[in-house]
């Protein structure tokens, strides 16, 4: 900015102090929630300030099992959650990797076919193709799975679509240099694929571990079992219509819990994110 | 160590172009040959079919005596230096250098002392634990090099190699890939647009246009007969002055009246700019002849200076070298001269030299 007036720069703090304000004070209104008890929540006004019970809530959540839930515990339910976010983001990232390795190097009939076939599932997202994908699912005996909660979001079209424009840019030189120090094509992919595509895998990773954490509608429909349970749905099942059998103390401590995971992954990850969005290593 | 030879070697794509047209090439063990020619010539293609990167229509690409048409690269038993280096950006120097032995599955003792080897003579030593990112384009040249010598192959391909870096660097590598040539004794073949590069670098000079080979010959052999108009313009700079004989134009020139009967119509004669001189007070020679030009320009290179004029009717373009520094206005008439021994003689249409033992 080349922003000369003495106002400008204490404004452009105040704009984004504000803005910071709004993000953040629900968030820490949820962490006052928490460290309450059952009987301040539901007395209103609600106190700004953390109260006593931080550990005795989380202590309950975590170990002592929900009762609307089922008696699972949190400690589970992040578990659960954490290895579908890890499956789908994996996953994702190893098909979309190989697959795009195979439509940009390698010349084989019907090339281009596939790729407009991978390029048209983006508009086939999980809700438009649920009926057949949870019959499949069943069929297959995959409900109340890890492998039910993973597979079906697995096959990424915009991950792909990143890898290839990524190699795309790969110069072919690069190619033609690794055949003649006689590397062949797997070795091609370990050796120098990979390790350029670090950054950008970095960056996929972050996204898509949120896009897996946040997941709603298929996990809510291909688990019944509470102890398969995702967070987010645990989430929702905690909460009733009738005030009193929400324990809204736990529900809190809940919601914190839930957002700690992808925070965390967010802020470790920050500097490899953005550099896989803005620069290559070539 | 081996040769390299290829018979009728064609290369159609895909689309019907054809980017070779039959090139029958017999490159020696241990020579140096360099393909020069314009952008578009095929002489890249060439060597990449040569390297095995590129398909080969029809014909036979032989290295060391053995066939290698349906070889992969990795097992014609060449290397090959990149315009752009091609080194792996992720890797240091040293991994770099070591990567196409590895797969060969060469002994990591043996791989080591081969990389030393090659660091010591590419005085690259201590930048083998760096990354490419980290040198200057003189070092990573070096580096593309120094790949190509651990694998003490049969053959070094370089497409042309120093198009990346700046004057002064390309003079000072040219003279380097040329001693390091000579000391290896490697079967070397060179591709360039540059035909200072070309000369300066060549046991063998190949001079290509439009997919077939002009002419082949030493350095010296292309420039003191080249064989056709497209070689006499495209080596030498500036390019060979060229004075297509019509039939009025010699009764234009002065001097020799016998050097100046033996002009026919429909022949082009070529002179070097360095074996023209302007004409002074001494008058022409009896073996001279000369033209009255009109000055365009004058280029001042330093020990010379390159003065441009037009000729008579037809205006056509010619350069003479003169010594040193000589300033003329545009539009100056003067008279330059040639010895009748320096004239080169073509047929206008088909272009090929006319006395040459075709």
């Amino acid at each position: 900015m080349i922003e000369r007036s003495p106002l400008g720069r204490p404004l452009a703090h105040l704009l984004l102090i504000v803005g910071i304000l709004i993000v953040a004070f629900p968030i820490y209104y949820t962490f006052t929630a928490s460290t309450q008890t059952i009987q301040t929540i539901l007395r209103p006004p609600l106190p700004l300030t953390p109260g006593s019970e931080f550990a005795n809530n989380y202590g309950e959540a975590l170990f002592g099992g929900i009762g609307r839930i089922g008696g699972v515990g949190v400690g589970t339910l992040l578990f659960n959650t954490t290895v579908m976010a890890l499956g789908v983001a994996c996953g994702k990232i190893a098909i979309s990797i190989l697959s795009a390795f195979a439509i940009v190097f390698f010349r084989f009939p019907l090339r281009m076919v596939f790729f407009w076939l991978i390029f048209i599932t983006l508009m086939l997202p999980v809700e438009v193709r649920i009926l057949p994908t949870y019959k499949v699912m069943v069929d297959l005996g995959l409900i109340d799975t890890y492998a039910g909660l993973i597979l079906p979001l697995i096959a990424s079209a915009t991950a792909t679509l990143l890898f290839r424009q990524f190699f795309m840019t790969i110069p072919g030189e690069l190619v033609e240099a690794a055949r003649i120090d006689a590397a062949g094509p797997m070795r091609f992919f370990r050796d120098i694929l990979l390790p350029l595509s670090k950054t950008n895998i970095a960056a996929l990773f972050v996204i898509l571990f949120i896009y897996g954490w946040t997941q709603y509608l298929w996990p809510l429909l291909v688990t019944n079992n509470n102890q398969m349970n995702t967070i987010v749905i645990a989430l929702k099942k905690m909460v009733s219509f009738a005030d009193a059998d929400t324990p809204w103390h736990l529900v809190m401590v809940t919601a914190i819990l839930a957002i700690v995971p992808p925070v965390l992954v967010v802020v470790l990850m920050q500097r490899w994110f953005v550099r896989g969005l803005v620069e290559t290593e070539k | 160590m081996a040769g390299i030879e290829l018979k009728d070697v064609r290369k159609v794509y895909a689309g019907g172009v054809e980017a070779v047209k039959g090139v029958s090439l017999d490159v020696q063990d241990g020579h140096f040959v360099v393909l020069v020619g314009p952008s578009g010539c095929g002489k890249s293609t060439l060597l990449r079919m040569v390297a095995g990167l590129e398909s080969i229509t029809s014909g036979t690409i032989a290295i060391g005596g053995r066939t290698v048409n349906e070889l992969e690269p990795a097992e014609r038993d060449i290397a090959m230096v990149f315009q752009n280096y091609a080194l792996y950006p992720h890797m240091t120097v040293r991994r770099n250098l070591e990567y196409g032995l590895r797969n060969r599955r060469i002994p990591s003792d043996e791989i080591t002392r081969r990389v030393n080897e090659a660091a010591a003579i590419l005085e690259i030593a201590p930048l083998l634990d760096r990354k490419p990112g980290q040198l200057s384009g003189g070092q990573r040249q070096r580096v593309a090099m120094g790949r190509a010598i651990v694998r003490e192959p049969a053959a070094f391909l370089f497409d042309e190699p120093l198009s990346n870096l700046d004057a002064k660097l390309r003079v000072q590598m040219r003279a380097e890939i040329r001693s390091l040539q000579r000391r290896l004794g490697t079967t070397s073949l060179y591709v360039t647009h540059d035909q200072l590069e070309a000369m300066t670098l060549a046991d063998q000079l190949v001079v290509l246009s439009a997919g077939h080979i002009e002419q082949a010959g030493s350095p010296m052999e292309i420039y003191e007969r080249p064989a056709t108009l497209f070689v006499a313009t495209f080596i030498g700079s500036p390019a060979m002055n060229l004075l297509p004989i019509e039939p009025e134009t010699a009764s234009q020139l002065a001097g020799s009246s016998a050097v100046r009967d033996s002009l026919s119509v429909g022949t082009t004669i070529g002179i070097r700019p360095e074996h023209m001189r302007l004409v002074g007070d001494e008058g022409i020679q009896d073996d001279e002849i000369a033209a009255d030009l009109v000055v365009t320009g004058v280029e001042l290179v330093g020990a010379e200076s390159y003065v441009y004029g037009v000729f008579g009717a037809q205006k056509a373009e010619i350069a003479v070298r003169v010594p040193g520094y000589r300033h003329f206005d545009g539009g100056t008439p003067i008279r330059a001269a040639a010895g009748a021994t320096s004239l080169h003689r073509f047929d206008s249409k088909t272009g090929l030299r006319l006395d040459s033992p075709v």
